[in-house]
């Protein structure tokens, strides 16, 4: 059955909702209007007012009473129309959701899922561009969800939704209208993908490319131009930046003995500088290259197609980095 | 009992001036407080001793409102507040044991010694927010649940002077009246939000109107009775489905802000002895109880010399126990344990199959 992103993660909603009378949906414009992105289609229709919940654009407050609703027992899905403006609240997902269970010796919990488009659209500059990936994935405490393909949207959402911690869920504007072919197994209401274990999208033995969310769909074009080249690329999907699938990067590393990693964030402290990291930590005398990074770059995104086009990660740039790394030249 | 300042009132009748009482009541609202006010004298001296580290903040001369709320309300009811909370976790039943050997960083604390003062949870008691102001829409979220499961409770949210300038206030007071959702906001107006009076923080006057579609009480936060009466209003009007509720206490606090603070910079001794000689709530049950001869002098000392025993038998208790076990640095960061990075990696943490 093929699927866009979008009625991927409406109908994992619209499962959870109907076997958890815990779960509810809230924020800006998620019920009447259906959604600024449309994703939450039909739920109000569905579900009512009661757990399908409109708020005003107040992203402290309301992320504060998610927060405490979870606290007294709730499983609250809250939407941030943007993760930019998620900003406003990220003291109540850091401070109040996050550290509550450490600091309460394990005595309170709040089960809470925070989600929305994340990253990079298009033309719509800089305050509405930017890839929170490495900031949320460097706190203890929150699990944090990349999903790429519909079969990800759905597995990684439901068990976000039935997990106990609080999960932030990064997803791609972009990435909403894309289709994806979901399996028989992908479509049943209780199918659910392990959160922190990543996936090896494409098997290849000459370099690994380790990326996540929208950017895979341009790892998988590059692998198959560098296959035309003679060069075969492993495509490793994360899912999840925290916990982080480390084990599966090194074991293909170890395999490959070349790494390429890929995001739309910034390059300093990203989740690439992560990666390159743990793999020097814990594979450094399997690499034969240095490894590289393919990040936005390190700009605010301009408005202008062709400076957005140069700031943002392009299948080329993919494919040059590759090249690079095995020491090839074209 | 008559209250010696009468409630201002927003939006709303308010309630009578008046409350009745009698002995047992009298004796217990005094052994409470003085439970209170001798928790704080203890944690003081153990800090003075080096026994209590970092951030402590005490609540000496503000136990009406403390006290008076809880009898506002019942134990299905919940209470969320900042970080000065410890005589919250009192009386909402924790044992002053687990509170002291919270703040002496034992295993046996509240928090396994991994929260400390500003972060003490117990039934239906949210701590514990050290981030002034963001307990207020947590507390609004606490109210979204009762109403979403219609349970007829509320959650009372506190905050002080100093927080209730915060934006976010106004977001939760925004949604809980569309919402009207069962949470009654109390400022805590001890007139200093650390050392900068409400006056150099505040334009306006009143904490009690300042959501101005959402009805309000000054309140004596000096005198129990008048506390006691201002929360059964409050919660009535919030079970009744009016939506919320906001109430100022008017009180004060002896002590400086936290234990770095003597409180002597921004005022005058004489401010904080006029305090305590006129308006002390423990001192205002006292007379009461005396006035109508319903213990003597030798009773109530009787009864603060057990709250005395009370509490340094915890704190000997809770100076005894043992510090958390070293793999409590691991434990709670998410509800299963999972592997997690140690200082040096080599060392990192792998859970107990």
């Amino acid at each position: 059955k093929e699927v866009t992103v979008r009625e991927a993660i409406n109908s994992a909603l619209d499962e959870e909702l109907a076997r958890d009378q815990r779960v509810y949906v809230m924020g800006e414009e998620v019920a009447q209007y259906n959604g600024a992105y449309k994703i939450t289609k039909g739920l109000f229709e569905k579900y009512g007012a009661d757990r399908i919940i409109d708020t005003p654009i107040t992203e402290a407050g309301f992320a504060g009473i998610g927060v405490g609703s979870a606290m007294a027992g709730l499983r609250p899905v809250v939407e941030f129309m943007t993760w930019n403006f998620a900003m406003q609240a990220i003291d109540h997902i850091v401070n109040s959701s996050a550290k509550t269970h450490y600091m309460s010796g394990g005595k309170v919990f709040n089960p809470i899922v925070w989600r929305g488009p994340n990253g990079p659209p298009t033309s719509v500059g800089a305050q509405h561009s930017q890839c929170f990936a490495a900031w949320y994935g460097n706190v203890p405490g929150l699990k944090v969800i990349v999903p790429w393909s519909a079969e990800d949207h759905r597995g990684l959402l439901k068990s976000a939704i039935r997990d106990d911690n609080p999960v932030v869920c990064l997803e791609s504007e972009l990435l909403y209208n894309y289709k994806f072919t979901l399996s028989p197994e992908s479509q049943d209401k209780d199918f659910l993908i392990p959160i922190g274990k990543a996936k090896v999208e494409r098997q290849g033995t000459d370099i690994t490319i380790v990326s996540f969310s929208r950017i895979v769909s341009n790892c998988l074009e590059a692998a198959e131009i560098l296959a035309k080249e003679g060069i075969s690329a492993e495509v490793i999907n994360l899912r999840s930046i925290r916990p982080l699938d480390v084990e599966t990067i090194v074991k293909s590393v170890q395999k490959t003995n070349r790494l390429v990693t890929a995001e739309e964030g910034w390059p300093q402290h990203g989740v690439g500088s992560e990666i390159a990291a743990q793999v020097v930590e814990n594979a450094f005398d399997y690499l034969d290259a240095p490894i590289e990074r393919i990040t936005g770059a390190d700009v605010p995104m301009p408005y202008a197609k062709n400076l957005e086009d140069a700031a943002m990660v392009q299948v080329q740039n993919i494919v040059n980095a590759c090249r690079r790394v095995c020491y090839r030249k074209k | 009992v008559n209250f010696a300042k009468k409630f201002e009132t927003y939006l709303c009748d308010g309630p009578e001036n008046t409350a009745t009482t009698n002995k047992d009541e009298l004796i217990h609202y005094f052994t409470e407080m003085s439970r209170m006010r001798r928790i704080e004298l203890v944690a003081d001296g153990l800090y003075k001793k080096k026994l209590i580290r970092g951030f402590c903040h005490l609540y000496n001369g503000q136990e009406a409102v403390c006290g008076g709320l809880e009898y506002a309300i019942t134990k299905q009811d919940h209470i969320i507040t900042a970080y000065r909370d410890h005589t919250y976790m009192l009386s909402r039943g924790a044992t002053p044991e687990e509170i002291l050997a919270e703040l002496l960083m034992k295993e046996t604390g509240c928090s396994k010694g991994k929260g400390g003062s500003m972060h003490m949870f117990t039934d239906n008691f949210y701590g514990g927010n050290g981030i002034v102001g963001a307990q207020c829409p947590v507390g609004a979220g606490i109210a979204f649940t009762q109403k979403y499961n219609k349970t007829g409770n509320v959650c009372l949210t506190l905050y002080g002077d100093g927080a209730a300038n915060q934006g976010q206030l106004y977001e939760a007071f925004n949604m809980a009246e569309l919402w009207k959702l069962p949470v009654i906001f109390i400022c805590e107006n001890n007139g200093y939000g650390m050392g900068t009076s409400t006056k150099r923080s505040t334009a306006g006057k009143g904490y009690y109107d300042r959501a101005h579609y959402i009805p309000g009480l000054k309140v004596d936060g000096m005198d129990i009775f008048a506390v006691r009466t201002a929360g059964k209003y409050a919660a009535d009007w919030c079970r009744a489905g009016k939506g919320p509720f906001v109430l100022e206490m008017d009180t004060y606090r002896y002590v400086g802000h936290s234990m770095s603070d003597p409180g002597t910079t921004y005022r005058t001794r004489e401010e904080v002895n006029e305090v305590r000689s006129h308006r002390d709530p423990i001192e205002h049950v006292r007379s009461l109880i005396l006035s109508n001869k319903f213990a003597t002098e030798d009773d109530l000392t009787a009864i603060e010399d057990k709250v005395r025993k009370e509490m340094e038998d915890a704190a000997e208790k809770a100076i005894a126990a043992k510090l958390p076990a070293d793999r409590e640095l691991y434990t709670n960061v998410y509800i299963q344990e999972v592997p997690i990075r140690a200082v040096e990696a080599s060392n990192s943490f792998v859970p107990s199959k």
